[in-house]
């Protein structure tokens, strides 16, 4: 029912992710903020089981943070993406799993943009693109039909999303669920950026949240 | 992280234990008193075996609508008031708001145990927190509290579906809270089994810039329409209005009568 989205650039890092929080059959929320700031230029995208997601999200955030606070720098994004994973299999095996599927997105100054896919196993890989739920079914081939070696231009890139999410005939209108409306971030080299919420046409929104 | 550990430095607290040694150690602010449970004990297993086609019967009060949305003039509570145990209504006139403060309410749908002892335990914690900083909690903190204790107790058979109101220095706050400790704000939020019912009217009548007497009509016709549709809710309708100077019971209705007074529309 979730959906997560991330495709990497030549020089930044594009990431999508629905706004639905639900419970069984009910929309509980309509604009839930599935990514997480783990650094000034990492984010934490996050599906799953109910409770488990924001709970593992903000430990990893706060743990990043701590990293940060005690050592004086900041965790690369290969580095969080790998302590992350570490977190998710040390409790595979546990009384208490974490059902949560993860997109880890950043920008490193050395290494440049990466976007490492995790999912609830605990696999990691890094990625030029990724998605995640049932929504990954219908638009991963279209990335694997348009996406270069070396990234997609800037420019473009908004082009790029267009597609997926907004002109019908979508591909996510292919769906049977009603995802309504998406936020989209982009990380380069100057940090996070918010970018407008997608909401694909035909899409209704029911107590729009107040402007903020 | 790295460095402490190639260099062996040891912490303040792993040196203090090993002065003073461990079991001194007291935490102030720990939530929960932990239950003392035998290893090997699993609750949730239990429940299942309890269930109906596991033998032995015993089914848990789950029956309840209770909806909560916020608009200009501040937030409304509504909620039914059928306890039921299977298909016994154990109790026409159940007490879902617990009072927490004169500005935080909780409601409560799922197991009436379990919300009754968790949101009078986050009742002690709120009264704690305001003795020990002087100023009241925040709903957002509140709501974490309760998340947190939810947390505690995950994969071990609690039901709790809540939602905490109050308003606070940010304003009016609505949070629903759940056993898998799922923690939402918004506007508008139903639980309980004749939650779905419930949505549909108020989805459909909400207007931000409602009247107050509106609004009042809004929440009790949620309640009054889902009692008529749901088996395990009804009883009486109380509607609580949260305002910036705190909470005031608005009116306690009978949903028969209400049901009566709606059906020249309905048919």
């Amino acid at each position: 029912m979730e959906y997560l989205i991330g495709i990497q650039g030549q020089d930044f890092v594009l990431v999508a992710a629905d706004n639905i929080a639900a419970n069984s059959i009910i929309q509980m929320k309509q604009d839930q903020d599935k990514m997480f700031k783990l650094s000034d230029k990492i984010l934490l995208l996050c599906v799953g089981e109910a409770g488990d997601t924001v709970q593992f999200a903000e430990y990893i955030q706060k743990n990043i943070q701590l990293y940060k606070m005690r050592n004086g720098y900041e965790l690369s994004p290969k580095a969080a993406a790998n302590f992350t994973r570490k977190n998710l299999a040390d409790y595979l095996r546990s009384r208490t799993p974490y059902h949560v599927n993860l997109l880890l997105a950043g920008f490193d100054e050395t290494d440049g943009p990466g976007l490492y896919y995790m999912d609830h196993l605990s696999a990691l890989a890094k990625a030029p693109f990724a998605a995640h739920g049932y929504g990954a079914y219908l638009t991963l081939s279209i990335l694997d039909r348009y996406y270069r070696p070396g990234g997609i231009p800037r420019s473009p890139s908004r082009l790029f999303t267009i597609p997926l999410f907004y002109c019908p005939p979508s591909p996510l209108s292919r769906f049977i669920l009603n995802l309504p409306s998406f936020t989209v971030r982009l990380i380069d080299t100057e940090g996070i950026h918010d970018l407008e919420k997608l909401m694909p046409v035909g899409a209704k929104l029911l107590a729009p949240a107040p402007s903020s | 992280m790295a460095l402490f550990d190639v260099s062996g430095y040891k912490s303040h607290s792993e040196l203090r234990g090993q002065i003073i040694g461990t079991g001194v150690g007291h935490f102030i602010d720990r939530p929960n008193q932990q239950f003392s449970v035998p290893v090997g004990v699993d609750p949730s297993g239990f429940l299942k075996s309890c269930s109906r086609e596991g033998g032995v019967s015993i089914d848990l009060n789950h029956g309840t609508t209770t909806l909560a949305f916020t608009f200009r003039h501040g937030v409304i509570v509504a909620v039914d008031s059928r306890a039921s145990a299977g298909s016994y209504i154990a109790s026409k006139e159940a007490n879902k708001v617990i009072e927490i403060n004169p500005y935080l309410l909780g409601t409560m749908s799922g197991s009436a145990a379990d919300c009754q002892y968790w949101e009078r335990l986050l009742a002690k914690e709120c009264r704690l927190y305001k003795l020990r900083n002087k100023q009241r909690i925040s709903v957002s903190a509140a709501s974490k509290l309760l998340c947190n204790m939810m947390l505690g107790y995950r994969g071990m058979g609690l039901s709790m579906g809540s939602m905490i109101v109050g308003w606070d220095n940010k304003g009016p706050g609505l949070y629903y809270v759940d056993d898998n400790a799922t923690r939402l704000s918004g506007r508008m939020f139903s639980t309980g089994c004749g939650s779905s019912y419930a949505y549909g009217v108020i989805d459909s009548g909400y207007r931000e810039d409602m009247t107050v007497e509106e609004a009042y009509e809004l929440g009790r016709r949620g309640i009054t329409h889902a009692t008529h549709r749901d088996a395990y809710s009804g009883g009486v309708v109380n509607l609580y209005h949260m305002q910036e100077d705190g909470w005031i019971k608005v009116c306690k209705e009978d949903v028969s009568e209400l049901i009566h007074r709606y059906r020249k529309g309905m048919f």
